[in-house]
């Protein structure tokens, strides 16, 4: 494996996140799969390990605010199991938007619970007719002298219904278009808040996905993130800094394909020797393990870049989370080879990969969104560079 | 509540090999663990700091590499490590362990409660844990799978083979531990970190006034004369059909081999 020169806290980190993985999510990653439990047992071992808080500043009780150290356990956690992998991830993109944009009362009253494990935060911006359109947003918060009535529906919300914190966007001023929306944290249980029923998904499938209902929900404007107006602002910039995450787990989930290929490759006997003796079995080893250290090198160096203090890096992280993606998909699939018609039996776990593998194309904007994030970044360094 | 648990690094397999030659444990290449009926009493010695405060020492006797065993049991959120170690000791059997132990818990002063795993895979003696309260004078009660104290005194239940017995006994006491009492608790991030600063304390021969006569090989009255490998067990036979007709093949079998 390349070298990434890790600290030895971040060897830690990555190894402990293995550690928990392998003792409290693994025995359960098959029953968690068929049955869609949400996977508490294990988030709560992750919390125990003081993993829940590596995105988030010490002050607010977290481990440090290090996007790469939040990606090293991000991988190592989908490295095991993929569902489990984004509700870890999506209590940091529900969260991302107050310590980004939270007043100091905010992030003190709402982080460190999140950093301690204690609760879940989950982010709402998607509707049924608002997914890589946001523009298209419906749900409305009107402002009504010290309060806004909420009402509208979030589709497809990770960690729907189990998260305690709630970031949402909705529109304040619908004439305004993009510039009428603004950010809103929502506390699970305030009236008029309801969820509707558990997605019941291809993969990711212990993980929770629901409709977050609002009906007259009423919210002190205290609750307002930032400045009215900035809604569509705390999204972009929320999703830039959380897309290296989805690129990780993406790693994790080919990570881990890679793995069981190699370890059936050499058990498999075919023609008197072992699979991996044969060089057709050997060629497609090879590329899944060059594809998925690109992959984890584009991730690392994306993650590296916003922890050095960059403004602008919606390329890289587009980028990191396009070809992550695309090669957890690709990686998964010819894992199903290697491993022939076992591969497709529901007994191995490499089928699961693949179904996990596929959302990674699609959530936290679609891979064809992120194309075109990443050609408008290119016109926009090249117009900057013809000045 | 003061409590102290003394642990030992074994090598990480159940399946020890033993090099035929020498009759001695072959440990190259055999990564070193916690003893795990050790993590146990750690666990429990934890569990009953959340219950009722104080601090959780842990001991060991072994050579400085055994510093890491004292730096997992502080990232599993022990308080203190004390590392015993001296060339001294080196050959030490379970009498000169027992006592080496004991000498250097002397040395850390007040305590409520000392805590041992039942017995270590590697030698599976069992016996340093009872060594160390007899040394110490103090009551004893093994194979513990749970454990309250109160006030001064404390209840114990023992998993024995037929039966559990409860038993109550005074603090300070010795107790070692099953492995059906807990589930370690895996390391946590924080207390990782803490382990890597942590300073071990070290004491030496000298230091807890060892008598050389109980210390070591040359303190160690048992010998090994031998240790070997017994040979694999066979698969044994297993009769199917009727057991009309099962206890015809039996019986004809225990007639082949002339036993009736």
């Amino acid at each position: 494996m390349l070298d990434y020169l890790l600290t030895e806290e971040q060897i830690m980190i990555r190894d402990l996140a293995r550690k928990v993985s392998l003792e409290k999510a693994l025995p359960k990653r098959a029953e968690w799969d068929e049955t869609g439990e949400f996977p508490w047992e294990a988030l709560k071992a992750y919390a125990a390990a003081d993993l829940c808080g590596l995105y988030i500043p010490e002050e607010l009780g977290g481990m440090g605010q290090s996007v790469f150290n939040f990606c090293l356990a991000t991988e190592q956690i989908s490295r095991t199991c993929g569902g489990v992998g984004v509700t870890f991830a999506a209590s940091a993109l529900g969260s991302t938007p107050i310590l980004l944009f939270g007043s100091p009362e905010q992030k003190k009253k709402y982080m460190p619970p999140i950093a301690a494990g204690k609760i879940l935060a989950a982010f709402g911006l998607t509707e049924a007719s608002a997914g890589s359109d946001a523009a298209g947003l419906e749900t409305t918060a009107i402002k009504d002298g010290d309060y806004y009535i909420v009402n509208g529906t979030k589709q497809w919300i990770t960690n729907g219904g189990e998260a305690d914190t709630y970031t949402v966007i909705a529109m304040t001023d619908k004439k305004r278009g993009a510039r009428g929306a603004s950010a809103f944290i929502i506390e699970k249980g305030t009236p008029g808040f309801t969820f509707g029923k558990k997605e019941n998904k291809m993969g990711i499938r212990c993980s929770a996905t629901r409709e977050l209902v609002f009906q007259d929900c009423k919210i002190h404007k205290g609750q307002l993130l930032g400045k009215e107006g900035l809604g569509f602002i705390v999204a972009m910039k929320t999703l830039d800094l959380t897309r290296p995450g989805i690129g990780a787990q993406a790693v994790g989930i080919a990570q881990v394909a890679l793995d069981e290929a190699l370890k059936y490759s050499r058990e498999r006997i075919q023609f008197g020797k072992p699979i991996a003796s044969l060089q057709a079995i050997q060629h497609i080893l090879a590329d899944m393990a060059t594809q998925i250290e690109a992959a984890r090198a584009l991730v690392y160096a994306t993650a590296r870049m916003i922890d050095a203090g960059a403004t602008d890096y919606t390329l890289p992280a587009s980028e990191a989370k396009l070809f992550a993606s695309d090669t957890a998909m690709k990686v998964t699939i010819d894992a199903i080879q290697v491993l022939g018609g076992y591969g497709y039996m529901k007994e191995y776990p490499v089928e699961k990969m693949a179904r996990d593998a596929k959302i990674t194309q699609i959530y936290e904007g679609t891979n064809q969104i992120q194309r075109n994030q990443i050609g408008l970044a290119l016109i926009k360094e090249l117009a900057a560079t013809k000045k | 509540m003061d409590i102290i648990v003394c642990i030992k690094q074994v090598p990480d397999t159940t399946e020890v090999r033993i090099n035929p030659e020498t009759n001695t444990l072959i440990r190259e290449g055999v990564p070193s663990i916690v003893n795990p009926f050790d993590e146990n009493a750690i666990e429990a010695a934890l569990q009953l700091k959340d219950l009722h405060g104080g601090k959780v020492t842990v001991v060991t006797m072994g050579p400085p590499q055994a510093a890491e065993a004292l730096k997992t049991a502080i990232a599993m959120g022990a308080d203190e490590a004390v590392l015993v170690s001296d060339r001294a000791f080196a050959g030490s059997d379970t009498w000169a362990t027992s006592y080496t132990l004991s000498q250097a818990i002397k040395k850390l002063g007040k305590f409520d409660l000392i805590l041992c795993g039942k017995q270590a895979i590697d030698g599976d003696t069992a016996q340093v844990g009872p060594g160390i309260a007899e040394w110490l004078g103090l009551p004893q009660v093994t194979f513990a799978s749970k454990i309250e104290v109160e006030g001064n005194k404390c209840k114990v239940e023992r998993l024995l083979e037929e039966v559990n017995e409860v038993v109550e006994a005074p603090l300070p006491v010795v107790i070692t531990v099953v492995k059906q009492i807990n589930t370690p608790r895996l390391p946590s991030l924080k207390g990782l970190m803490r382990a890597k600063k942590a300073e071990i304390k070290t004491l030496n021969a000298a230091e807890i006034n060892g008598d050389p006569k109980n210390m070591g090989l040359n303190g160690s009255p048992t010998s090994v004369v031998k240790i070997f490998t017994p040979p694999a067990r066979g698969g044994g036979e297993i009769l199917g059909g009727e057991p009309a007709e099962i206890v015809d093949k039996l019986i004809a079998k225990i007639k082949d081999r002339k036993i009736i």
